[in-house]
This record gives C-alpha cells, structure tokens and sequence, in this order.
C-alpha cells in the first residue's frame, strides 16, 4: 500500500488557506493511485505531527505544498513529522533541485519518501504557463504579452527568489512570450512598477503563491494600480499607465497544481498507474468547460494570509 | 440456505484451505479442518465433528458467525488497525488489545450484535452520532453500514436534515460553526447540526469522521493499546524554532493558565495528557473529553507565542479612577469575553455589566480623546524618585 499526504501550511484565521490543498489532493483521490491520500497542515488539522499515524499504508510519499525551499520545507516539516535523520544536505539541492530522500518516521513503522516542494518541480513552469491562459482565456497566449511572475521574496531565505528566477528562465527559454520577468513584494524588481519592466501593452502577472490570501487579494493587486482598496475588486484586465494587467491570482489554485503533485510523487518512486493521463483528462474537461475560474480575479474575499516564519 | 450464507460458507472454506494451522478463531466462531472432516464450535453449540460435505448445513446453522467472521475479515480486513478498531467499537463488538484494557464495556456477542444491528447500535463520538446497522434489515447477509449525524439531531427527522453519502462534505460541515464562524480547531465543542450522512461503508465512515475529529481515532486506538506518546509541554516548546523560538522562555505558572484558558471541556473536546513535564503536572485537570490530547495543538503554540511575550514584561503599578459598580463592571467585562456570552447579553439588559451600552458608557465617561483609559502609573514614577 501507498499513500501520499500533502503537507501545507494552513491558517487559524482563513478558512480558504487550506481549499488549494483540499482541491488538489480530491484530484489525486480520484485517480485512485494511492491507497490513501491526506491533507496535513502546520496550522490546521491533522497536523504534520499526527499525520503519519493516521495512514495504514506502510510507503508514504510526503509532497510539500510549498513554494520554495527553506524554513519549512527543511526544518518544521521533517521536524514535525518525526524524520529523525533528515538533513538539508541530503536532498542535495542548489535551492532549486531537491527531489527527495526516504527516510523513516520514528514514531511509526513507516517509510517516508519526503519530496522537494511543488514550486520547484520542472512541472510548476506549465503551471504557471497554462495560469496565464487560463487568466486570458486563451489557450495560445504569448505574442504580444508579457509574463511577470511574481515572488514574495525575503532577505531570510534566498531560496524563494530562486524558485520564481527559476521558472521565469524556463518560461523565458521557451521564447513564447515577448518578455519574461522575476518580479517580487519584497526585493527588487518589485511588482510595484511592474509595467516599468515591460514593454509590452498586455501583461500577465502569476504570482507564485500557494493560497490566494492577503498577499495575492490584497497586498498585490493595491501594490501594482489594479485598485485603491482591493474589497472594491479589481477588473482583468486593468489598466495601469497603458499597460493592460491580467492579474491571474496564486498560480497554487490552478487545477493542474494536482499534476505537479503525481509528478514530485512519481519521482519519489510512487506507482501512479495512468493517474497523470487521469488528473490532465480531467483538467482539460475543466478548463474547457467551465470558466468560472477567470473571475477569481475580481473575488474580493480575502483574510489573513500565512504570514512567513509564522 | 441464503446466498449470504452459501458465499460465507464458501469464503471460510477457501480461507481455511490457505492457513497453515487450518483453523479459524473468530468473534466465538471456531473452525478447524481435520482432514475430510471439520470441528466447528461456538459458544451456543459444543465442538462437534462435521463431514466436509455436510459443512454449509452445519454453518448455515451458526449463519451469524459466519457472516459476521466474513464482513470482518473480507469486507473490512484491516486487522490490527485503528480503522478496525473503531469500526468493531461502533457496533460494541470485543476488540483485540495487545494486552491493554477493555474499550467497550459489556461488549456484545454475535447473536446478542446481531439482534442489535436490525435495530441499529448507537454510539457517541465527540459531538458524532453514530449508528451501525444491518444494509439488509429482513435477511441480514452480514453487511454493515453506518450513519453519521449531529448528537443534537439525534430526535430530526432525516427530511429535515441535509443528508450526504459524500465523506468529504463532512470537511465543509467542520469549517464554519452555527454562527457562520471558522472553526481552526477541529475539536472545538461548536459543531453545527442540521445534517446527516447516511448508508456510508466502514472505510467511508472512518473517513468522515477522521475529516471531523483528524487524527483522534489513531491516538484513540494508540490509548488503547497502552502506547500513545505524549509530548509534555517542555518538550514541545523546546522542539519550536522561528517566530515559536521563545516558548520554552513562558514561565511554568503561566503553562498552568494556558491549560486553564484553552484546554477545557468548555473549549476543546479533547482530554488533556501532556502536562508540564513528566511527574510536573499541571494545576488545571484534563478534562473528560473522550480523545486523548497528546500534545499542545498549533493553536495553544500560537497562543503561548503571545503569553511568553507577555510575560516577559515586567509589572507594574497604575492607578485609575473607578466607582465600585465600574470596578465591578471590569470583572464583568472579562467574564462574558471568556466565557464567550457577549453575544447572550440582551441589548437591554443593563443589569449586565458587560452590556453593549455599558460597555459604550463607561468608554465615554473613561476613555481620553485618545480611546486609552486614564491610567497614571506609579510605579515609574516611584522608581525615579
């Protein structure tokens, strides 16, 4: 037997934190590839503490439903879920390549396959991609468009510019958008003058967030021009200094998130059958026919956000 | 013979075919294959030697045991599990304990489960009702299902309930309280009634529940096989970093108001085990919550974060103008915010020192142009002095 948990932050005050990570692990449920599937949380329950012994499964593959690497991908995580003889080090990573490590949990007979976060996966690029269309609401979004992917950034964890440099350079590679730009709240470049960054007329910022919360609804949005209050919402696209501005809001509620997912999984060693074909199908049928997702943009409900270090 | 029967028979026959000590102990059935013959017994029949081709007369007889041993052991399996467990505890059938103690008083035997389950056997899990019962009432083939609803809509009628056979809903149902309020704590005693589940598999049981109450059926079972781990309080705050680096500086007085504050029946179903640390207990007791807490949760960490900074301040001395009736009203102001009876207190009912105009008032009378109250201090004075 398999099981996966998908190990996210949580929040005491908003209840929406945590609906990406509901979301994404009812996608993987449905493939049937795991034998179990659990959310587990550093604010909600279960927590990352208790997590492990609620699973009959003798294999578990835990995927962090985190941006970046650092404080806890590499110190509460493994702390929390008793991986005795974990060490940074032995995920062997730049900041950007951590796969993962099998380890055993110590207050359970388990194996633990402890993968790198999701926003690091190769896979998170077509994420952040197939954001942008969905956003636009067009599939061959490109020419003619800019795409700003936007960063909290910290001068504490140099890993989390890394994350959204790394995706930006893959995007950028790629030569289907005009321009491609690492953008952040906290360092510079800053989203703030995000349209002093490009010149195109059409630009489409993703931010590189788990949850929609204070930083993607509130923060952001006021930051860039999109509003002066974001409870008043925002339109997409908007105008600010005559550029328009299809702001997508966190690329982590995107339903291809599910797919980043199998893939940290598959390369932890998992047996995922055809979930992936599965959880794409499924995407595909989604996307093409529901587009209520595009108005997520003009949804001003928002709360407390994770704050980091919290 | 019913099919039930004939398909137990035959499951028994091919499982006594795959065990090494050709034997079978289950629930009070017992079977075991001597050659071309079998000994079956239970405890309303004695040992008796029965020929393999007279085997499912012989079984049809015992019919109970030998669906039960079937739902058990095919449709529910799992053995040593906490899913077993409780699902054999919703029904008070005997669980296997590994040598730890008896979870369920007066455990029932087959015959005695079996009359039960037409009916349905009901069990309390938290604010969870949970009833076990028969799918096939009239020719029970040994198949359980369980509904699960709010204790408080233990006398509705289904059709006024919100009724689901999708397990995941229960996560919708434990996000908000009746209030419409978010509920961080899953164990919070503010489940909201008004809905139903129903006709849910075993494994589907467990898992709307383990949405309801996560984790409390794991150490449930761990507390009954004598081996939860409790994390006392030092240990957990030692283990903190970032912005939790500072727990272990609270002092030990202030745990005991931590306990007091957030780890009480009124406010958490879960039963209290950690404790200072081993052989320092803590001052409040535990309470008589049914799930064992085995550690502080994130919401008392991110709690004490606040007290250990709290505390960390000195104290001093002010000095206020109050009449007696406005000291008084202070005390009052407290209790109804903890007690969470602000939203009781009738808009007229200026009896009540925490009634919203005399709250209003005494901030009009007291509180400067700067909404702070007029508070001298006088201990930094007498210190320059």
């Amino acid at each position: 037997m398999q099981a996966l948990v998908v190990a996210a932050h949580g929040s005491h005050l908003n209840p929406d934190a945590s609906d990406p990570t509901y979301a994404h692990a009812d996608a993987v449920r449905e493939t049937g590839a795991f034998d179990e599937v659990r959310e587990a949380f550093w604010k909600e329950e279960p927590h990352f503490r208790e997590v492990i012994r609620t699973l009959e499964s003798d294999e578990v593959f835990v995927v962090p439903l985190f941006i970046s690497e650092g404080y806890f991908t590499e110190q509460v995580i493994p702390r929390e879920l008793r991986l005795d003889e974990w060490h940074p080090a032995k995920w062997d990573s730049d900041g950007t390549s951590a796969s993962q490590v099998t380890l055993e949990a110590t207050d359970v007979d388990k194996t633990v396959h402890y993968c790198g976060p999701v926003g690091t996966h190769d896979a998170m690029t077509d994420v952040i991609v197939q954001r942008a269309e969905t956003v636009t609401e067009d599939p061959d979004v490109g020419e003619g468009f800019g795409l700003a992917v936007v960063g909290h950034g910290t001068e504490r964890n140099e890993n989390s510019a890394k994350a959204v440099e790394y995706h930006a350079e893959r995007i950028r590679e790629r030569d289907r958008f005009d321009e491609v730009k690492a953008l952040f709240m906290d360092e510079e470049p800053e989203v703030d003058d995000v349209t002093d960054y490009f010149e195109s007329d059409d630009i489409v910022v993703v931010p590189l967030f788990i949850a929609d919360g204070y930083h993607t609804q509130e923060d952001i949005p006021e930051d860039m021009g999109l509003t002066e209050d974001y409870r008043l919402g925002w339109d997409v696209p908007a105008d600010v200094d005559g550029h328009r501005i299809w702001y997508a809001g966190a690329v982590g509620t995107e339903g291809l998130m599910a797919d980043v997912i199998l893939e940290r999984a598959a390369d932890a060693g998992a047996d995922l059958g055809d979930a992936l074909e599965i959880v794409r199908a499924n995407e595909r049928a989604a996307t093409g026919t529901d587009s209520s997702e595009l108005e997520s943009g003009t949804d001003t409900g928002a709360g407390a956000g994770a704050g980091a270090g919290d | 013979m019913a099919d039930a029967t004939t398909d137990a028979v035959d499951a028994l026959s091919a499982a006594l075919e795959d065990r090494a000590d050709a034997t079978i102990e289950f629930d009070g059935l017992s079977l075991e294959r001597d050659g071309d013959e079998y000994v079956l017994e239970t405890p309303e029949i004695d040992p008796r030697r029965v020929d393999a081709d007279d085997l499912p007369t012989a079984l049809d007889a015992v019919a109970a045991y030998a669906t039960n041993w079937r739902y058990w052991q095919e449709s529910v399996g799992g053995e040593g599990t906490y899913r077993r467990a409780f699902l054999r505890w919703c029904e008070r059938a005997p669980i296997a304990q590994d040598g730890a103690g008896a979870p369920t008083e007066d455990p029932l035997a087959v015959p005695e489960r079996y009359a039960a389950l037409r009916d349905g056997v009901d069990r309390e899990w938290g604010q969870l009702s949970i009833t076990a019962r028969f799918v096939d009432v009239a020719e029970p083939d040994g198949e359980r299902v369980y509904d699960l609803w709010h204790v408080d809509d233990a006398g509705t009628d289904l059709a006024e309930l919100e009724v689901s056979d999708d397990p995941r809903e229960a996560r919708e149902i434990a996000t908000y309280d009746e209030d419409g309020r978010y509920r961080p704590l899953k164990t919070a005693p503010t489940l909201p009634s008004g809905w139903a589940f129903t006709g849910l598999s075993g494994d589907e049981l467990v898992e709307a529940v383990e949405f309801f109450y996560p984790a409390t059926v794991a150490n449930w079972h761990r507390e009954l096989r004598g081996n939860l781990d409790v994390d006392h309080w030092r240990e957990t705050a030692e283990r903190q970093t970032g912005i939790y680096d500072i727990l272990d500086e609270l002092p030990r007085e202030a745990v005991d108001w931590v306990a007091e504050a957030c780890c009480v029946d009124s406010q958490c179903l879960r039963r209290r085990e950690w404790e200072y640390e081993a052989g320092d207990d803590l001052e409040p007791p535990g309470g008589d919550g049914p799930f064992p807490c085995r550690e502080p949760c994130s919401l008392v960490i991110a709690a004490a974060r606040q007290w250990t900074v709290l505390e960390s301040e000195d104290e001093r001395t002010y000095e206020l103008e109050l009449t007696p009736s406005e000291r008084n009203q202070l005390e009052e102001l407290i209790e109804a915010v903890a007690d969470g009876r602000t939203d009781e207190i009738r808009e007229a009912d200026v009896n009540d020192g925490a009634n919203r105009y005399r709250a209003r008032y005494l901030r009009a009378k007291r509180f400067d142009d700067d909404g702070a109250l007029e508070i001298r201090e006088r201990s930094a004075s007498a210190d320059s002095e």
